[in-house]
């Protein structure tokens, strides 16, 4: 295992380029040398007594989630909360159209409310594009669709960087539906910008094509993804794609791509990350969860850490600080 | 745009007539009395008649999309055939062919009749594509000859296309016994069950459900033994990939009853559009913007003639319905109002075309697909034309549209042509405000 260090490095930014965070592909890495520097300091709020500071009072966060979610939800409204800003929430599950409301008046309706700043989850990819076109508030992307789940990508990203020293050279391998995975593709975007190396494997029927565009490597074996491997991160399978035929069967699916015990025995210094919820048994074998090189729990508390250092840096107080951002 | 009274005597004076078959131009102006070519010559002199001038324009026969969607009956919110006509002639065409995707679908001889009803006053012939199956369903034929004898032109299920290869032999069988052409809209869509963009680079970047290439190619290639056993005449609707041109080509080559049409969209925007755009819905269109490869490809095809027409797929959807996140918009764009201007941007400033090959695109190609007469230039010829430039660049902006929708990626857009006027049905509309 390697040693762990924190990679801290004084960030060379005071602030980010940007007004919203909608995809991590459009930022660069000292931005997000940034947000992760920032979420360090939060992350030692959290480990006092009191975890909470005084930073976003009189700021107003509307968690919009049109997907069901408990983690990324929880964790938003944890990280206002300990930023002290006020938390509304909204949750709506399936096609906004089909409810009569459209996005866009719902979102203007909830602006009319007085929001500064809206976390929007939804099933369509864009979807937080489009809000921030026909709304004034500040965007932050909680996932939409297969596209992007920046927040995720960087909590990822802070865990990863408690182990290492340094991304450049880091081999970070993704396991499972690449191709309907936010969670992959944000990492990607991130992972890349920082130098790693990232390598993709799965069925090759949930492989996108062309995959390869984006800067990463593509094996349709385990074991090839495996060695020389830093970090295998294993994504959740929904069960609905088998009836999509992308594959035959969860247990097929374990044989080929599931990560045991084994492969932490040839392995000895690969750590296991997965961005929940973990299907025990599938992605993983049960023990490979609780094993001392899982380290998916460190991910859920920097999930809290990352998304107050998101909203402290988006929130419009820092922004008249620092204008001229573009989105 | 000024829409005159009706059967204005007008002269066109100064203008070069084109005519694209067999693509000849010659300096003559034109006299138009009661909706009747009456005079073409070198010099003339009408008295009192308005002369309107036409230096440095062309006079063609009149132009025709045959693919468009004017949304009535059922989807007045969008287009209606007033709208829709008005669109038309301001993009130069006096002649259209609409697609029976409306509600009730054009599937019974009423629905037709309707349609020609509402089109009469209008300056445009709209002409009703008819469905192949009853509601568009896809199962049993729709009563093909009653439909031919109420007007419709050609059959087609738009975009609910013919799975069922059984009923697409039968649809062929039938349709050939009338000479009229059946319209497909190629996909097989087993292999597109969800898809808003191409499948490709940019949709696995983006993580939105991709439509392959390959679902319009494997019904392209169905579609093609189909109609080489049956002798049926099989168009196909808005070809969009590089392997589905090659894919007709060879059957042209072979002999095969097969024809194709292309919409000026394919022709000017890829599916990098709707990353570089954050998911703008006017990029979301079916089929989808595809590729660079694709684009040229499909360039390739209209200039070598395996693409036979130029056609717009307009397709009118209300700004509230567009407005929404890109997985819930519907698709299609509008397509009239900026036809000609990116037939120039992309096709004839480049050299790809000629003004002759694009005209013959609008012209003769689709009137040959659909048997539809060609209007002549000649003296005593009922005066169908339009009258045009292929050279002004000029810039489209949402005063341009005429549509009763907005959707359109192309506002902004600097375009290179521009239509100025049709006379059709003794009807002399121009666009003197564009």
């Amino acid at each position: 295992m390697a040693t762990p260090v924190d990679s801290a490095e004084p960030p060379t930014l005071s602030s980010l380029q940007h007004r919203h965070l909608l995809d991590l592909s459009t930022y660069s890495a000292d931005e997000i040398q940034l947000i992760l520097a920032t979420a360090r300091e939060f992350r030692s709020v959290l480990d006092r007594r009191i975890r909470r500071v005084p930073t976003l009072q009189g700021v107003t966060v509307a968690n919009m989630f049109f997907e069901p979610s408990t983690r990324t939800k929880l964790s938003f409204g944890l990280a206002s909360g300990r930023l002290s800003a006020e938390t509304v929430s909204f949750s709506k599950s399936g096609s906004s159209v089909k409810k009569g409301e459209t996005l866009k008046d719902t979102a203007q309706n909830i602006e009319a409310m007085k929001v500064d700043m809206v976390v929007i989850r939804h099933s369509s990819p864009g979807a937080p594009h489009f809000l921030s076109r026909c709304t004034n508030s500040v965007i932050i992307n909680a996932g939409d669709g297969a596209h992007a789940h920046p927040t995720q990508a960087l909590l990822d990203i802070l865990t990863m960087s408690e182990h290492f020293d340094a991304f450049e050279g880091l081999n970070v391998s993704i396991v499972g539906d690449i191709t309907h995975s936010r969670v992959a593709r944000s990492n990607i975007n991130g992972l890349t910008a920082l130098g790693a190396n990232v390598t993709l494997c799965g069925p090759k029927t949930m492989m996108p094509v062309g995959i390869e565009a984006m800067g990463v490597r593509v094996t349709h074996r385990l074991d090839e993804a495996l060695e020389g491997c830093d970090v295998a991160m294993a994504l959740r399978i929904q069960l609905e794609r088998q009836d999509e035929g992308l594959f035959p069967s969860l247990r097929e699916y374990h044989t080929r791509f599931g990560i045991t015990r084994d492969h932490l025995t040839r392995h000895p210094d690969l750590l296991i990350m997965h961005p929940g919820p973990v299907n025990r048994g599938v992605e993983l074998e049960s023990e490979v969860v609780d094993h001392e090189r899982a380290i998916i729990l460190s991910q859920v508390t920097n999930g809290v850490a990352v998304r107050m250092a998101v909203l402290y840096l988006l929130a419009p107080g820092s922004r008249t600080e620092h204008a001229g951002r573009t989105g | 745009m000024s829409d005159a009274a009706s059967t204005p005597d007008v002269l066109l004076k100064g203008g070069t007539l084109l005519d694209p078959e067999p693509g000849t131009r010659r300096r003559a102006d034109v006299l138009i009395r009661d909706g009747i070519i009456a005079q073409v010559a070198e010099a003339i002199d009408a008295g009192d008649v308005p002369v309107y001038d036409c230096t440095d324009r062309l006079i063609a026969p009149g132009w025709m999309d045959m693919h468009v969607h004017f949304r009535e009956p059922g989807y007045e919110h969008k287009e209606t055939i007033a709208t829709g006509a008005r669109a038309a002639a301001a993009g130069g065409f006096t002649t259209v062919a609409c697609m029976p995707n409306t509600d009730p679908p054009i599937h019974t001889r009423d629905v037709v009749e309707f349609i020609l009803e509402r089109a009469a006053p209008t300056p445009v012939d709209v002409h009703p594509i008819a469905t192949v199956s009853k509601e568009r369903a896809g199962n049993e034929l729709a009563e093909l000859a009653d439909l031919q004898e109420g007007g419709a032109v050609a059959f087609s299920d738009d975009g609910s296309p013919v799975q069922h290869a059984g009923l697409m032999r039968r649809a062929l069988e039938y349709s050939s016994m009338l000479e009229r052409p059946i319209i497909n809209h190629m996909e097989e869509l087993t292999l597109n069950p969800h898809g808003h963009m191409h499948e490709g680079v940019v949709s696995s970047r983006l993580g939105v459900a991709g439509i392959p290439g390959l679902a319009e190619e494997v019904m392209i290639a169905r579609d093609i033994e189909l109609a080489a056993f049956t002798g049926g005449h099989i168009h196909v609707a808005h070809i969009s990939t590089a392997r589905a041109v090659e894919l007709v080509r060879r059957a042209k080559a072979e002999g095969v009853p097969i024809t194709a049409e292309v919409c000026t969209h394919h022709l000017a925007l890829i599916d990098e559009a709707v990353e570089t755009t954050g998911f703008s819905t006017h990029t979301k269109m079916h089929p989808p913007l595809r590729t660079d490869d694709d684009v040229a490809a499909l360039k390739e095809g209209l200039r070598d003639g395996t693409i036979d027409a130029l056609c717009t797929d307009h397709a009118p959807h209300a700004s509230f319905e567009k407005e929404v996140e890109f997985a819930a918009a519907p698709f299609g764009i509008l397509g009239l109002e900026t036809a000609w201007g990116l037939i120039g941007r992309e096709l004839i400033a480049p050299g790809l075309l000629s003004v002759e090959d694009a005209v013959r695109k609008l012209t003769v190609a689709p009137r040959q697909i659909l048997r539809l007469p060609m209007p002549a230039l000649d003296e005593g010829a009922p005066a169908t034309l339009t009258i045009f430039d292929a050279t002004t660049r000029w810039t489209f902006t949402a005063a341009h549209i005429r549509s009763k929708s907005e959707n359109t990626p192309f506002v902004g857009d600097e375009l290179v042509g521009r239509p100025w006027a049709i006379y059709n049905k003794g009807r002399f509309v121009t666009n003197d405000e564009w």
